[in-house]
């Protein structure tokens, strides 16, 4: 199985508003811990080594060039 | 405390000492190091009709539980050599471990669920048992040479024989021997003349260890903590041993002082806020720090490495001394079979492969458990938190919980295997070790596929599953015959664990891992994977 990088929820700014707003009230320790527990939780349902493979390159390809900017 | 003596040797002088230094003795096999490594793979050289000298340059076995955990497949490994019941009998054996948090208990697991195996998964036994009794069963067997206080202090490798500089009580002396194999530690003098010296990870928390004597009603289980009540913050070990000992590890700061950390008076506190009493008394206490890593090489011209001179693991999982018992069960046939021109040096090649691999695994399974107990990062802690709250109501958080993954044998992707070319439905396949199952012999008698292995010679054996032939088998190959013949499948258990279709047969290597399986096999097809697992071709 390949990572789905297409749009799934119905309505995207549900989901986005959803995990936002479970933050809410938490200072960043508590936020960083949530992310912690949400990430492992998903990662075990998805159960799929290779497309959690593909979703942490994904996302650290966000994180490294958003600190080096690509010259285009 | 005093460092303690188990067992004390003799020196004695030999004859080959007394040889001119141009005209050394010269041995078929000299092994280095009579530890758990060294002397069990002396006893299965010996048995196998090879003449060996095994040196050691103590003269003592030292206290201390160390190694402790010693495993199924150790212990089939053991039965072989003549060594595993007493091994058994005294050891104490469990296979049921728990994972506290905090106060309260996470997860359960047990390690070997299922029936119908002669072994356990695990015994606990005091290292310096186990040293005793292989020791023991040296003196038994006159092809073993054994000499204390006997040092290596020089190394010189020639095309096809190496010659050492041995120290003794009374002066130096040369030894030459065709074959050497190093088994002497983790501070293996004999790597470092071969010039390899290796680079690892290197764990900075230390550990202390304790082994406490007192009587006590803990079950016969592997306790592990993650920031116990008594332990704040850190990991913590407890384990029972024969003889009202336990043994318990704790995990310290990187900061700690040793000299500070391991004085009884400093250990005592922390053991009894574990303990809520402190009606115990300390038989050994040692602080350690560990390093996870391998030689790149394992075999270097007629040098050999096996055990922790070769491969060194954090000691979560039991992984030390298992893994060089299978190292050396690994080479014994293998070099018994170059020794007597069976097979080619060659041969000696599919033991730095298989067993480099096997150590490959090993530190990472270790080292994964380590990572988990000590996280080196905030992140890394923060995850470990996570998993650790997600056990309590999750089946997935209980199994992400890595408190020591422990010991079980690699499967071998080796050149030796003949890859299957029939279907199979499971069972056990090719480079994998023999799983054990209860069988009856042709007098009703219970036994056991390893008791049977033994009796058929510890050599290739045919495990033929009978449709009324009997097979035609290559010579010199062991054969045991299922139904119809010599044992019959007393559980069903075997037919589970090797897909037995009637006519099907697996050819055995001598240490018991599976070098092919034939649905229906012939005499030609079992000779051809009897010269590949021979390093023949």
């Amino acid at each position: 199985m390949a990572l789905s990088t297409s749009s799934n929820f119905a309505k995207p700014d549900d989901a986005f508003r959803m995990i936002v707003e479970a933050h809410r009230g938490l200072d960043d320790a508590q936020s960083g811990d949530l992310d912690a527990a949400l990430v492992l939780i998903l990662a075990n349902h998805i159960g799929d080594i290779g497309v959690l493979r593909d979703a942490i390159t994904l996302a650290k390809r966000q994180v490294i060039e958003a600190v080096q900017p690509s010259q285009q | 405390m005093a460092q303690q003596t188990k067992t004390q040797f003799g020196y004695r002088r030999h004859p080959d000492q007394d040889r001119r230094e141009t005209d050394p003795a010269h041995h078929p096999v000299v092994i280095v190091g009579a530890g758990p490594v060294g002397l069990s793979l002396a006893i299965d050289l010996a048995q196998r009709g090879q003449r060996v000298v095994l040196l050691d340059d103590a003269d003592r076995i030292g206290e201390g539980s160390r190694a402790i955990c010693f495993s199924k497949r150790s212990l089939e490994f053991w039965d072989r050599l003549g060594v595993g019941d007493r091994m058994v009998d005294k050891g104490v054996v469990w296979s049921v471990g728990k994972i506290f948090h905090g106060a309260s208990q996470l997860y359960q697991f047990n390690l070997l669920p299922e029936e119908g195996h002669k072994r356990p998964a695990f015994i606990n036994l005091q290292q310096f048992y186990a040293e005793a009794y292989l020791v023991d069963r040296v003196e038994e067997l006159s092809a073993i040479d054994l000499r204390w206080r006997n040092k290596v202090i020089a190394l010189e490798q020639r095309n096809d024989h190496v010659v050492l500089t041995v120290e003794t009580p009374d002066g130096a002396y040369r030894l030459a021997a065709s074959h050497l194999v190093a088994c002497d530690g983790a501070r293996s003098s004999l790597r470092r003349m071969v010039g390899a010296e290796f680079a690892g990870q290197v764990f900075e928390d230390q550990f202390l260890i304790a082994d406490v004597k007192m009587s006590a009603e803990f079950p016969t289980e592997r306790w592990f903590w993650f920031d116990p009540p008594f332990h704040a913050g850190r990991s913590a070990l407890l384990h029972r041993q024969p003889d009202d000992i336990w043994r318990i590890d704790l995990q310290l700061s990187p900061d700690a002082d040793p000299v500070v950390e391991r004085k009884p008076e400093n250990v005592r506190p922390r053991i009894a806020r574990m303990l809520g009493h402190d009606k115990f008394e300390f038989e050994w206490i040692s602080l350690y720090k560990f390093q996870c890593r391998r030689m790149e090489k394992f075999n270097h011209g007629r040098v050999i490495f096996a055990g922790d001179s070769a491969h060194q693991v954090s000691p979560f999982g039991a992984r030390g001394a298992n893994s060089g018992l299978e190292d050396a069960e690994n080479l014994g046939w293998k070099l018994d079979r170059v020794l007597r021109g069976l097979s080619p040096e060659r041969l000696l090649e599919s033991y730095h492969i298989e067993r480099s691999a096997a150590a490959d695994e090993n530190i990472r399974e270790s080292t994964r458990s380590t990572d988990f107990m000590a996280p080196a990062t905030n992140q890394e802690a923060r995850l470990r938190k996570a998993v650790l709250a997600l056990a309590r109501e999750t089946d997935f958080g209980k199994r992400m919980i890595n408190g020591g993954r422990l010991s079980i044998p690699s499967i071998y992707e080796t050149p030796l295997s003949t890859p299957d070319v029939d279907a199979w439905n499971g069972g056990t396949r090719p480079g994998a070790s023999m799983p054990d199952a209860p069988l009856k012999d042709r007098s009703g008698q219970s036994t056991y596929l390893t008791d049977a292995f033994v009796a058929a010679g510890t050599r290739f054996t045919v495990l033929a599953f009978a449709n009324g032939a009997a097979p035609d088998v290559p010579n010199d190959v062991g054969v045991i015959r299922i139904g119809g013949g010599d044992f019959t499948d007393a559980a069903g258990l075997l037919d589970a664990r090797y897909d037995a279709a009637p006519g099907s047969a697996y050819l055995l290597r001598p240490d018991g891992y599976v070098a092919a399986r034939f649905r229906h096999p012939t005499r030609a097809a079992l000779e051809a994977a009897l010269a590949r697992a021979s390093g023949l071709n």
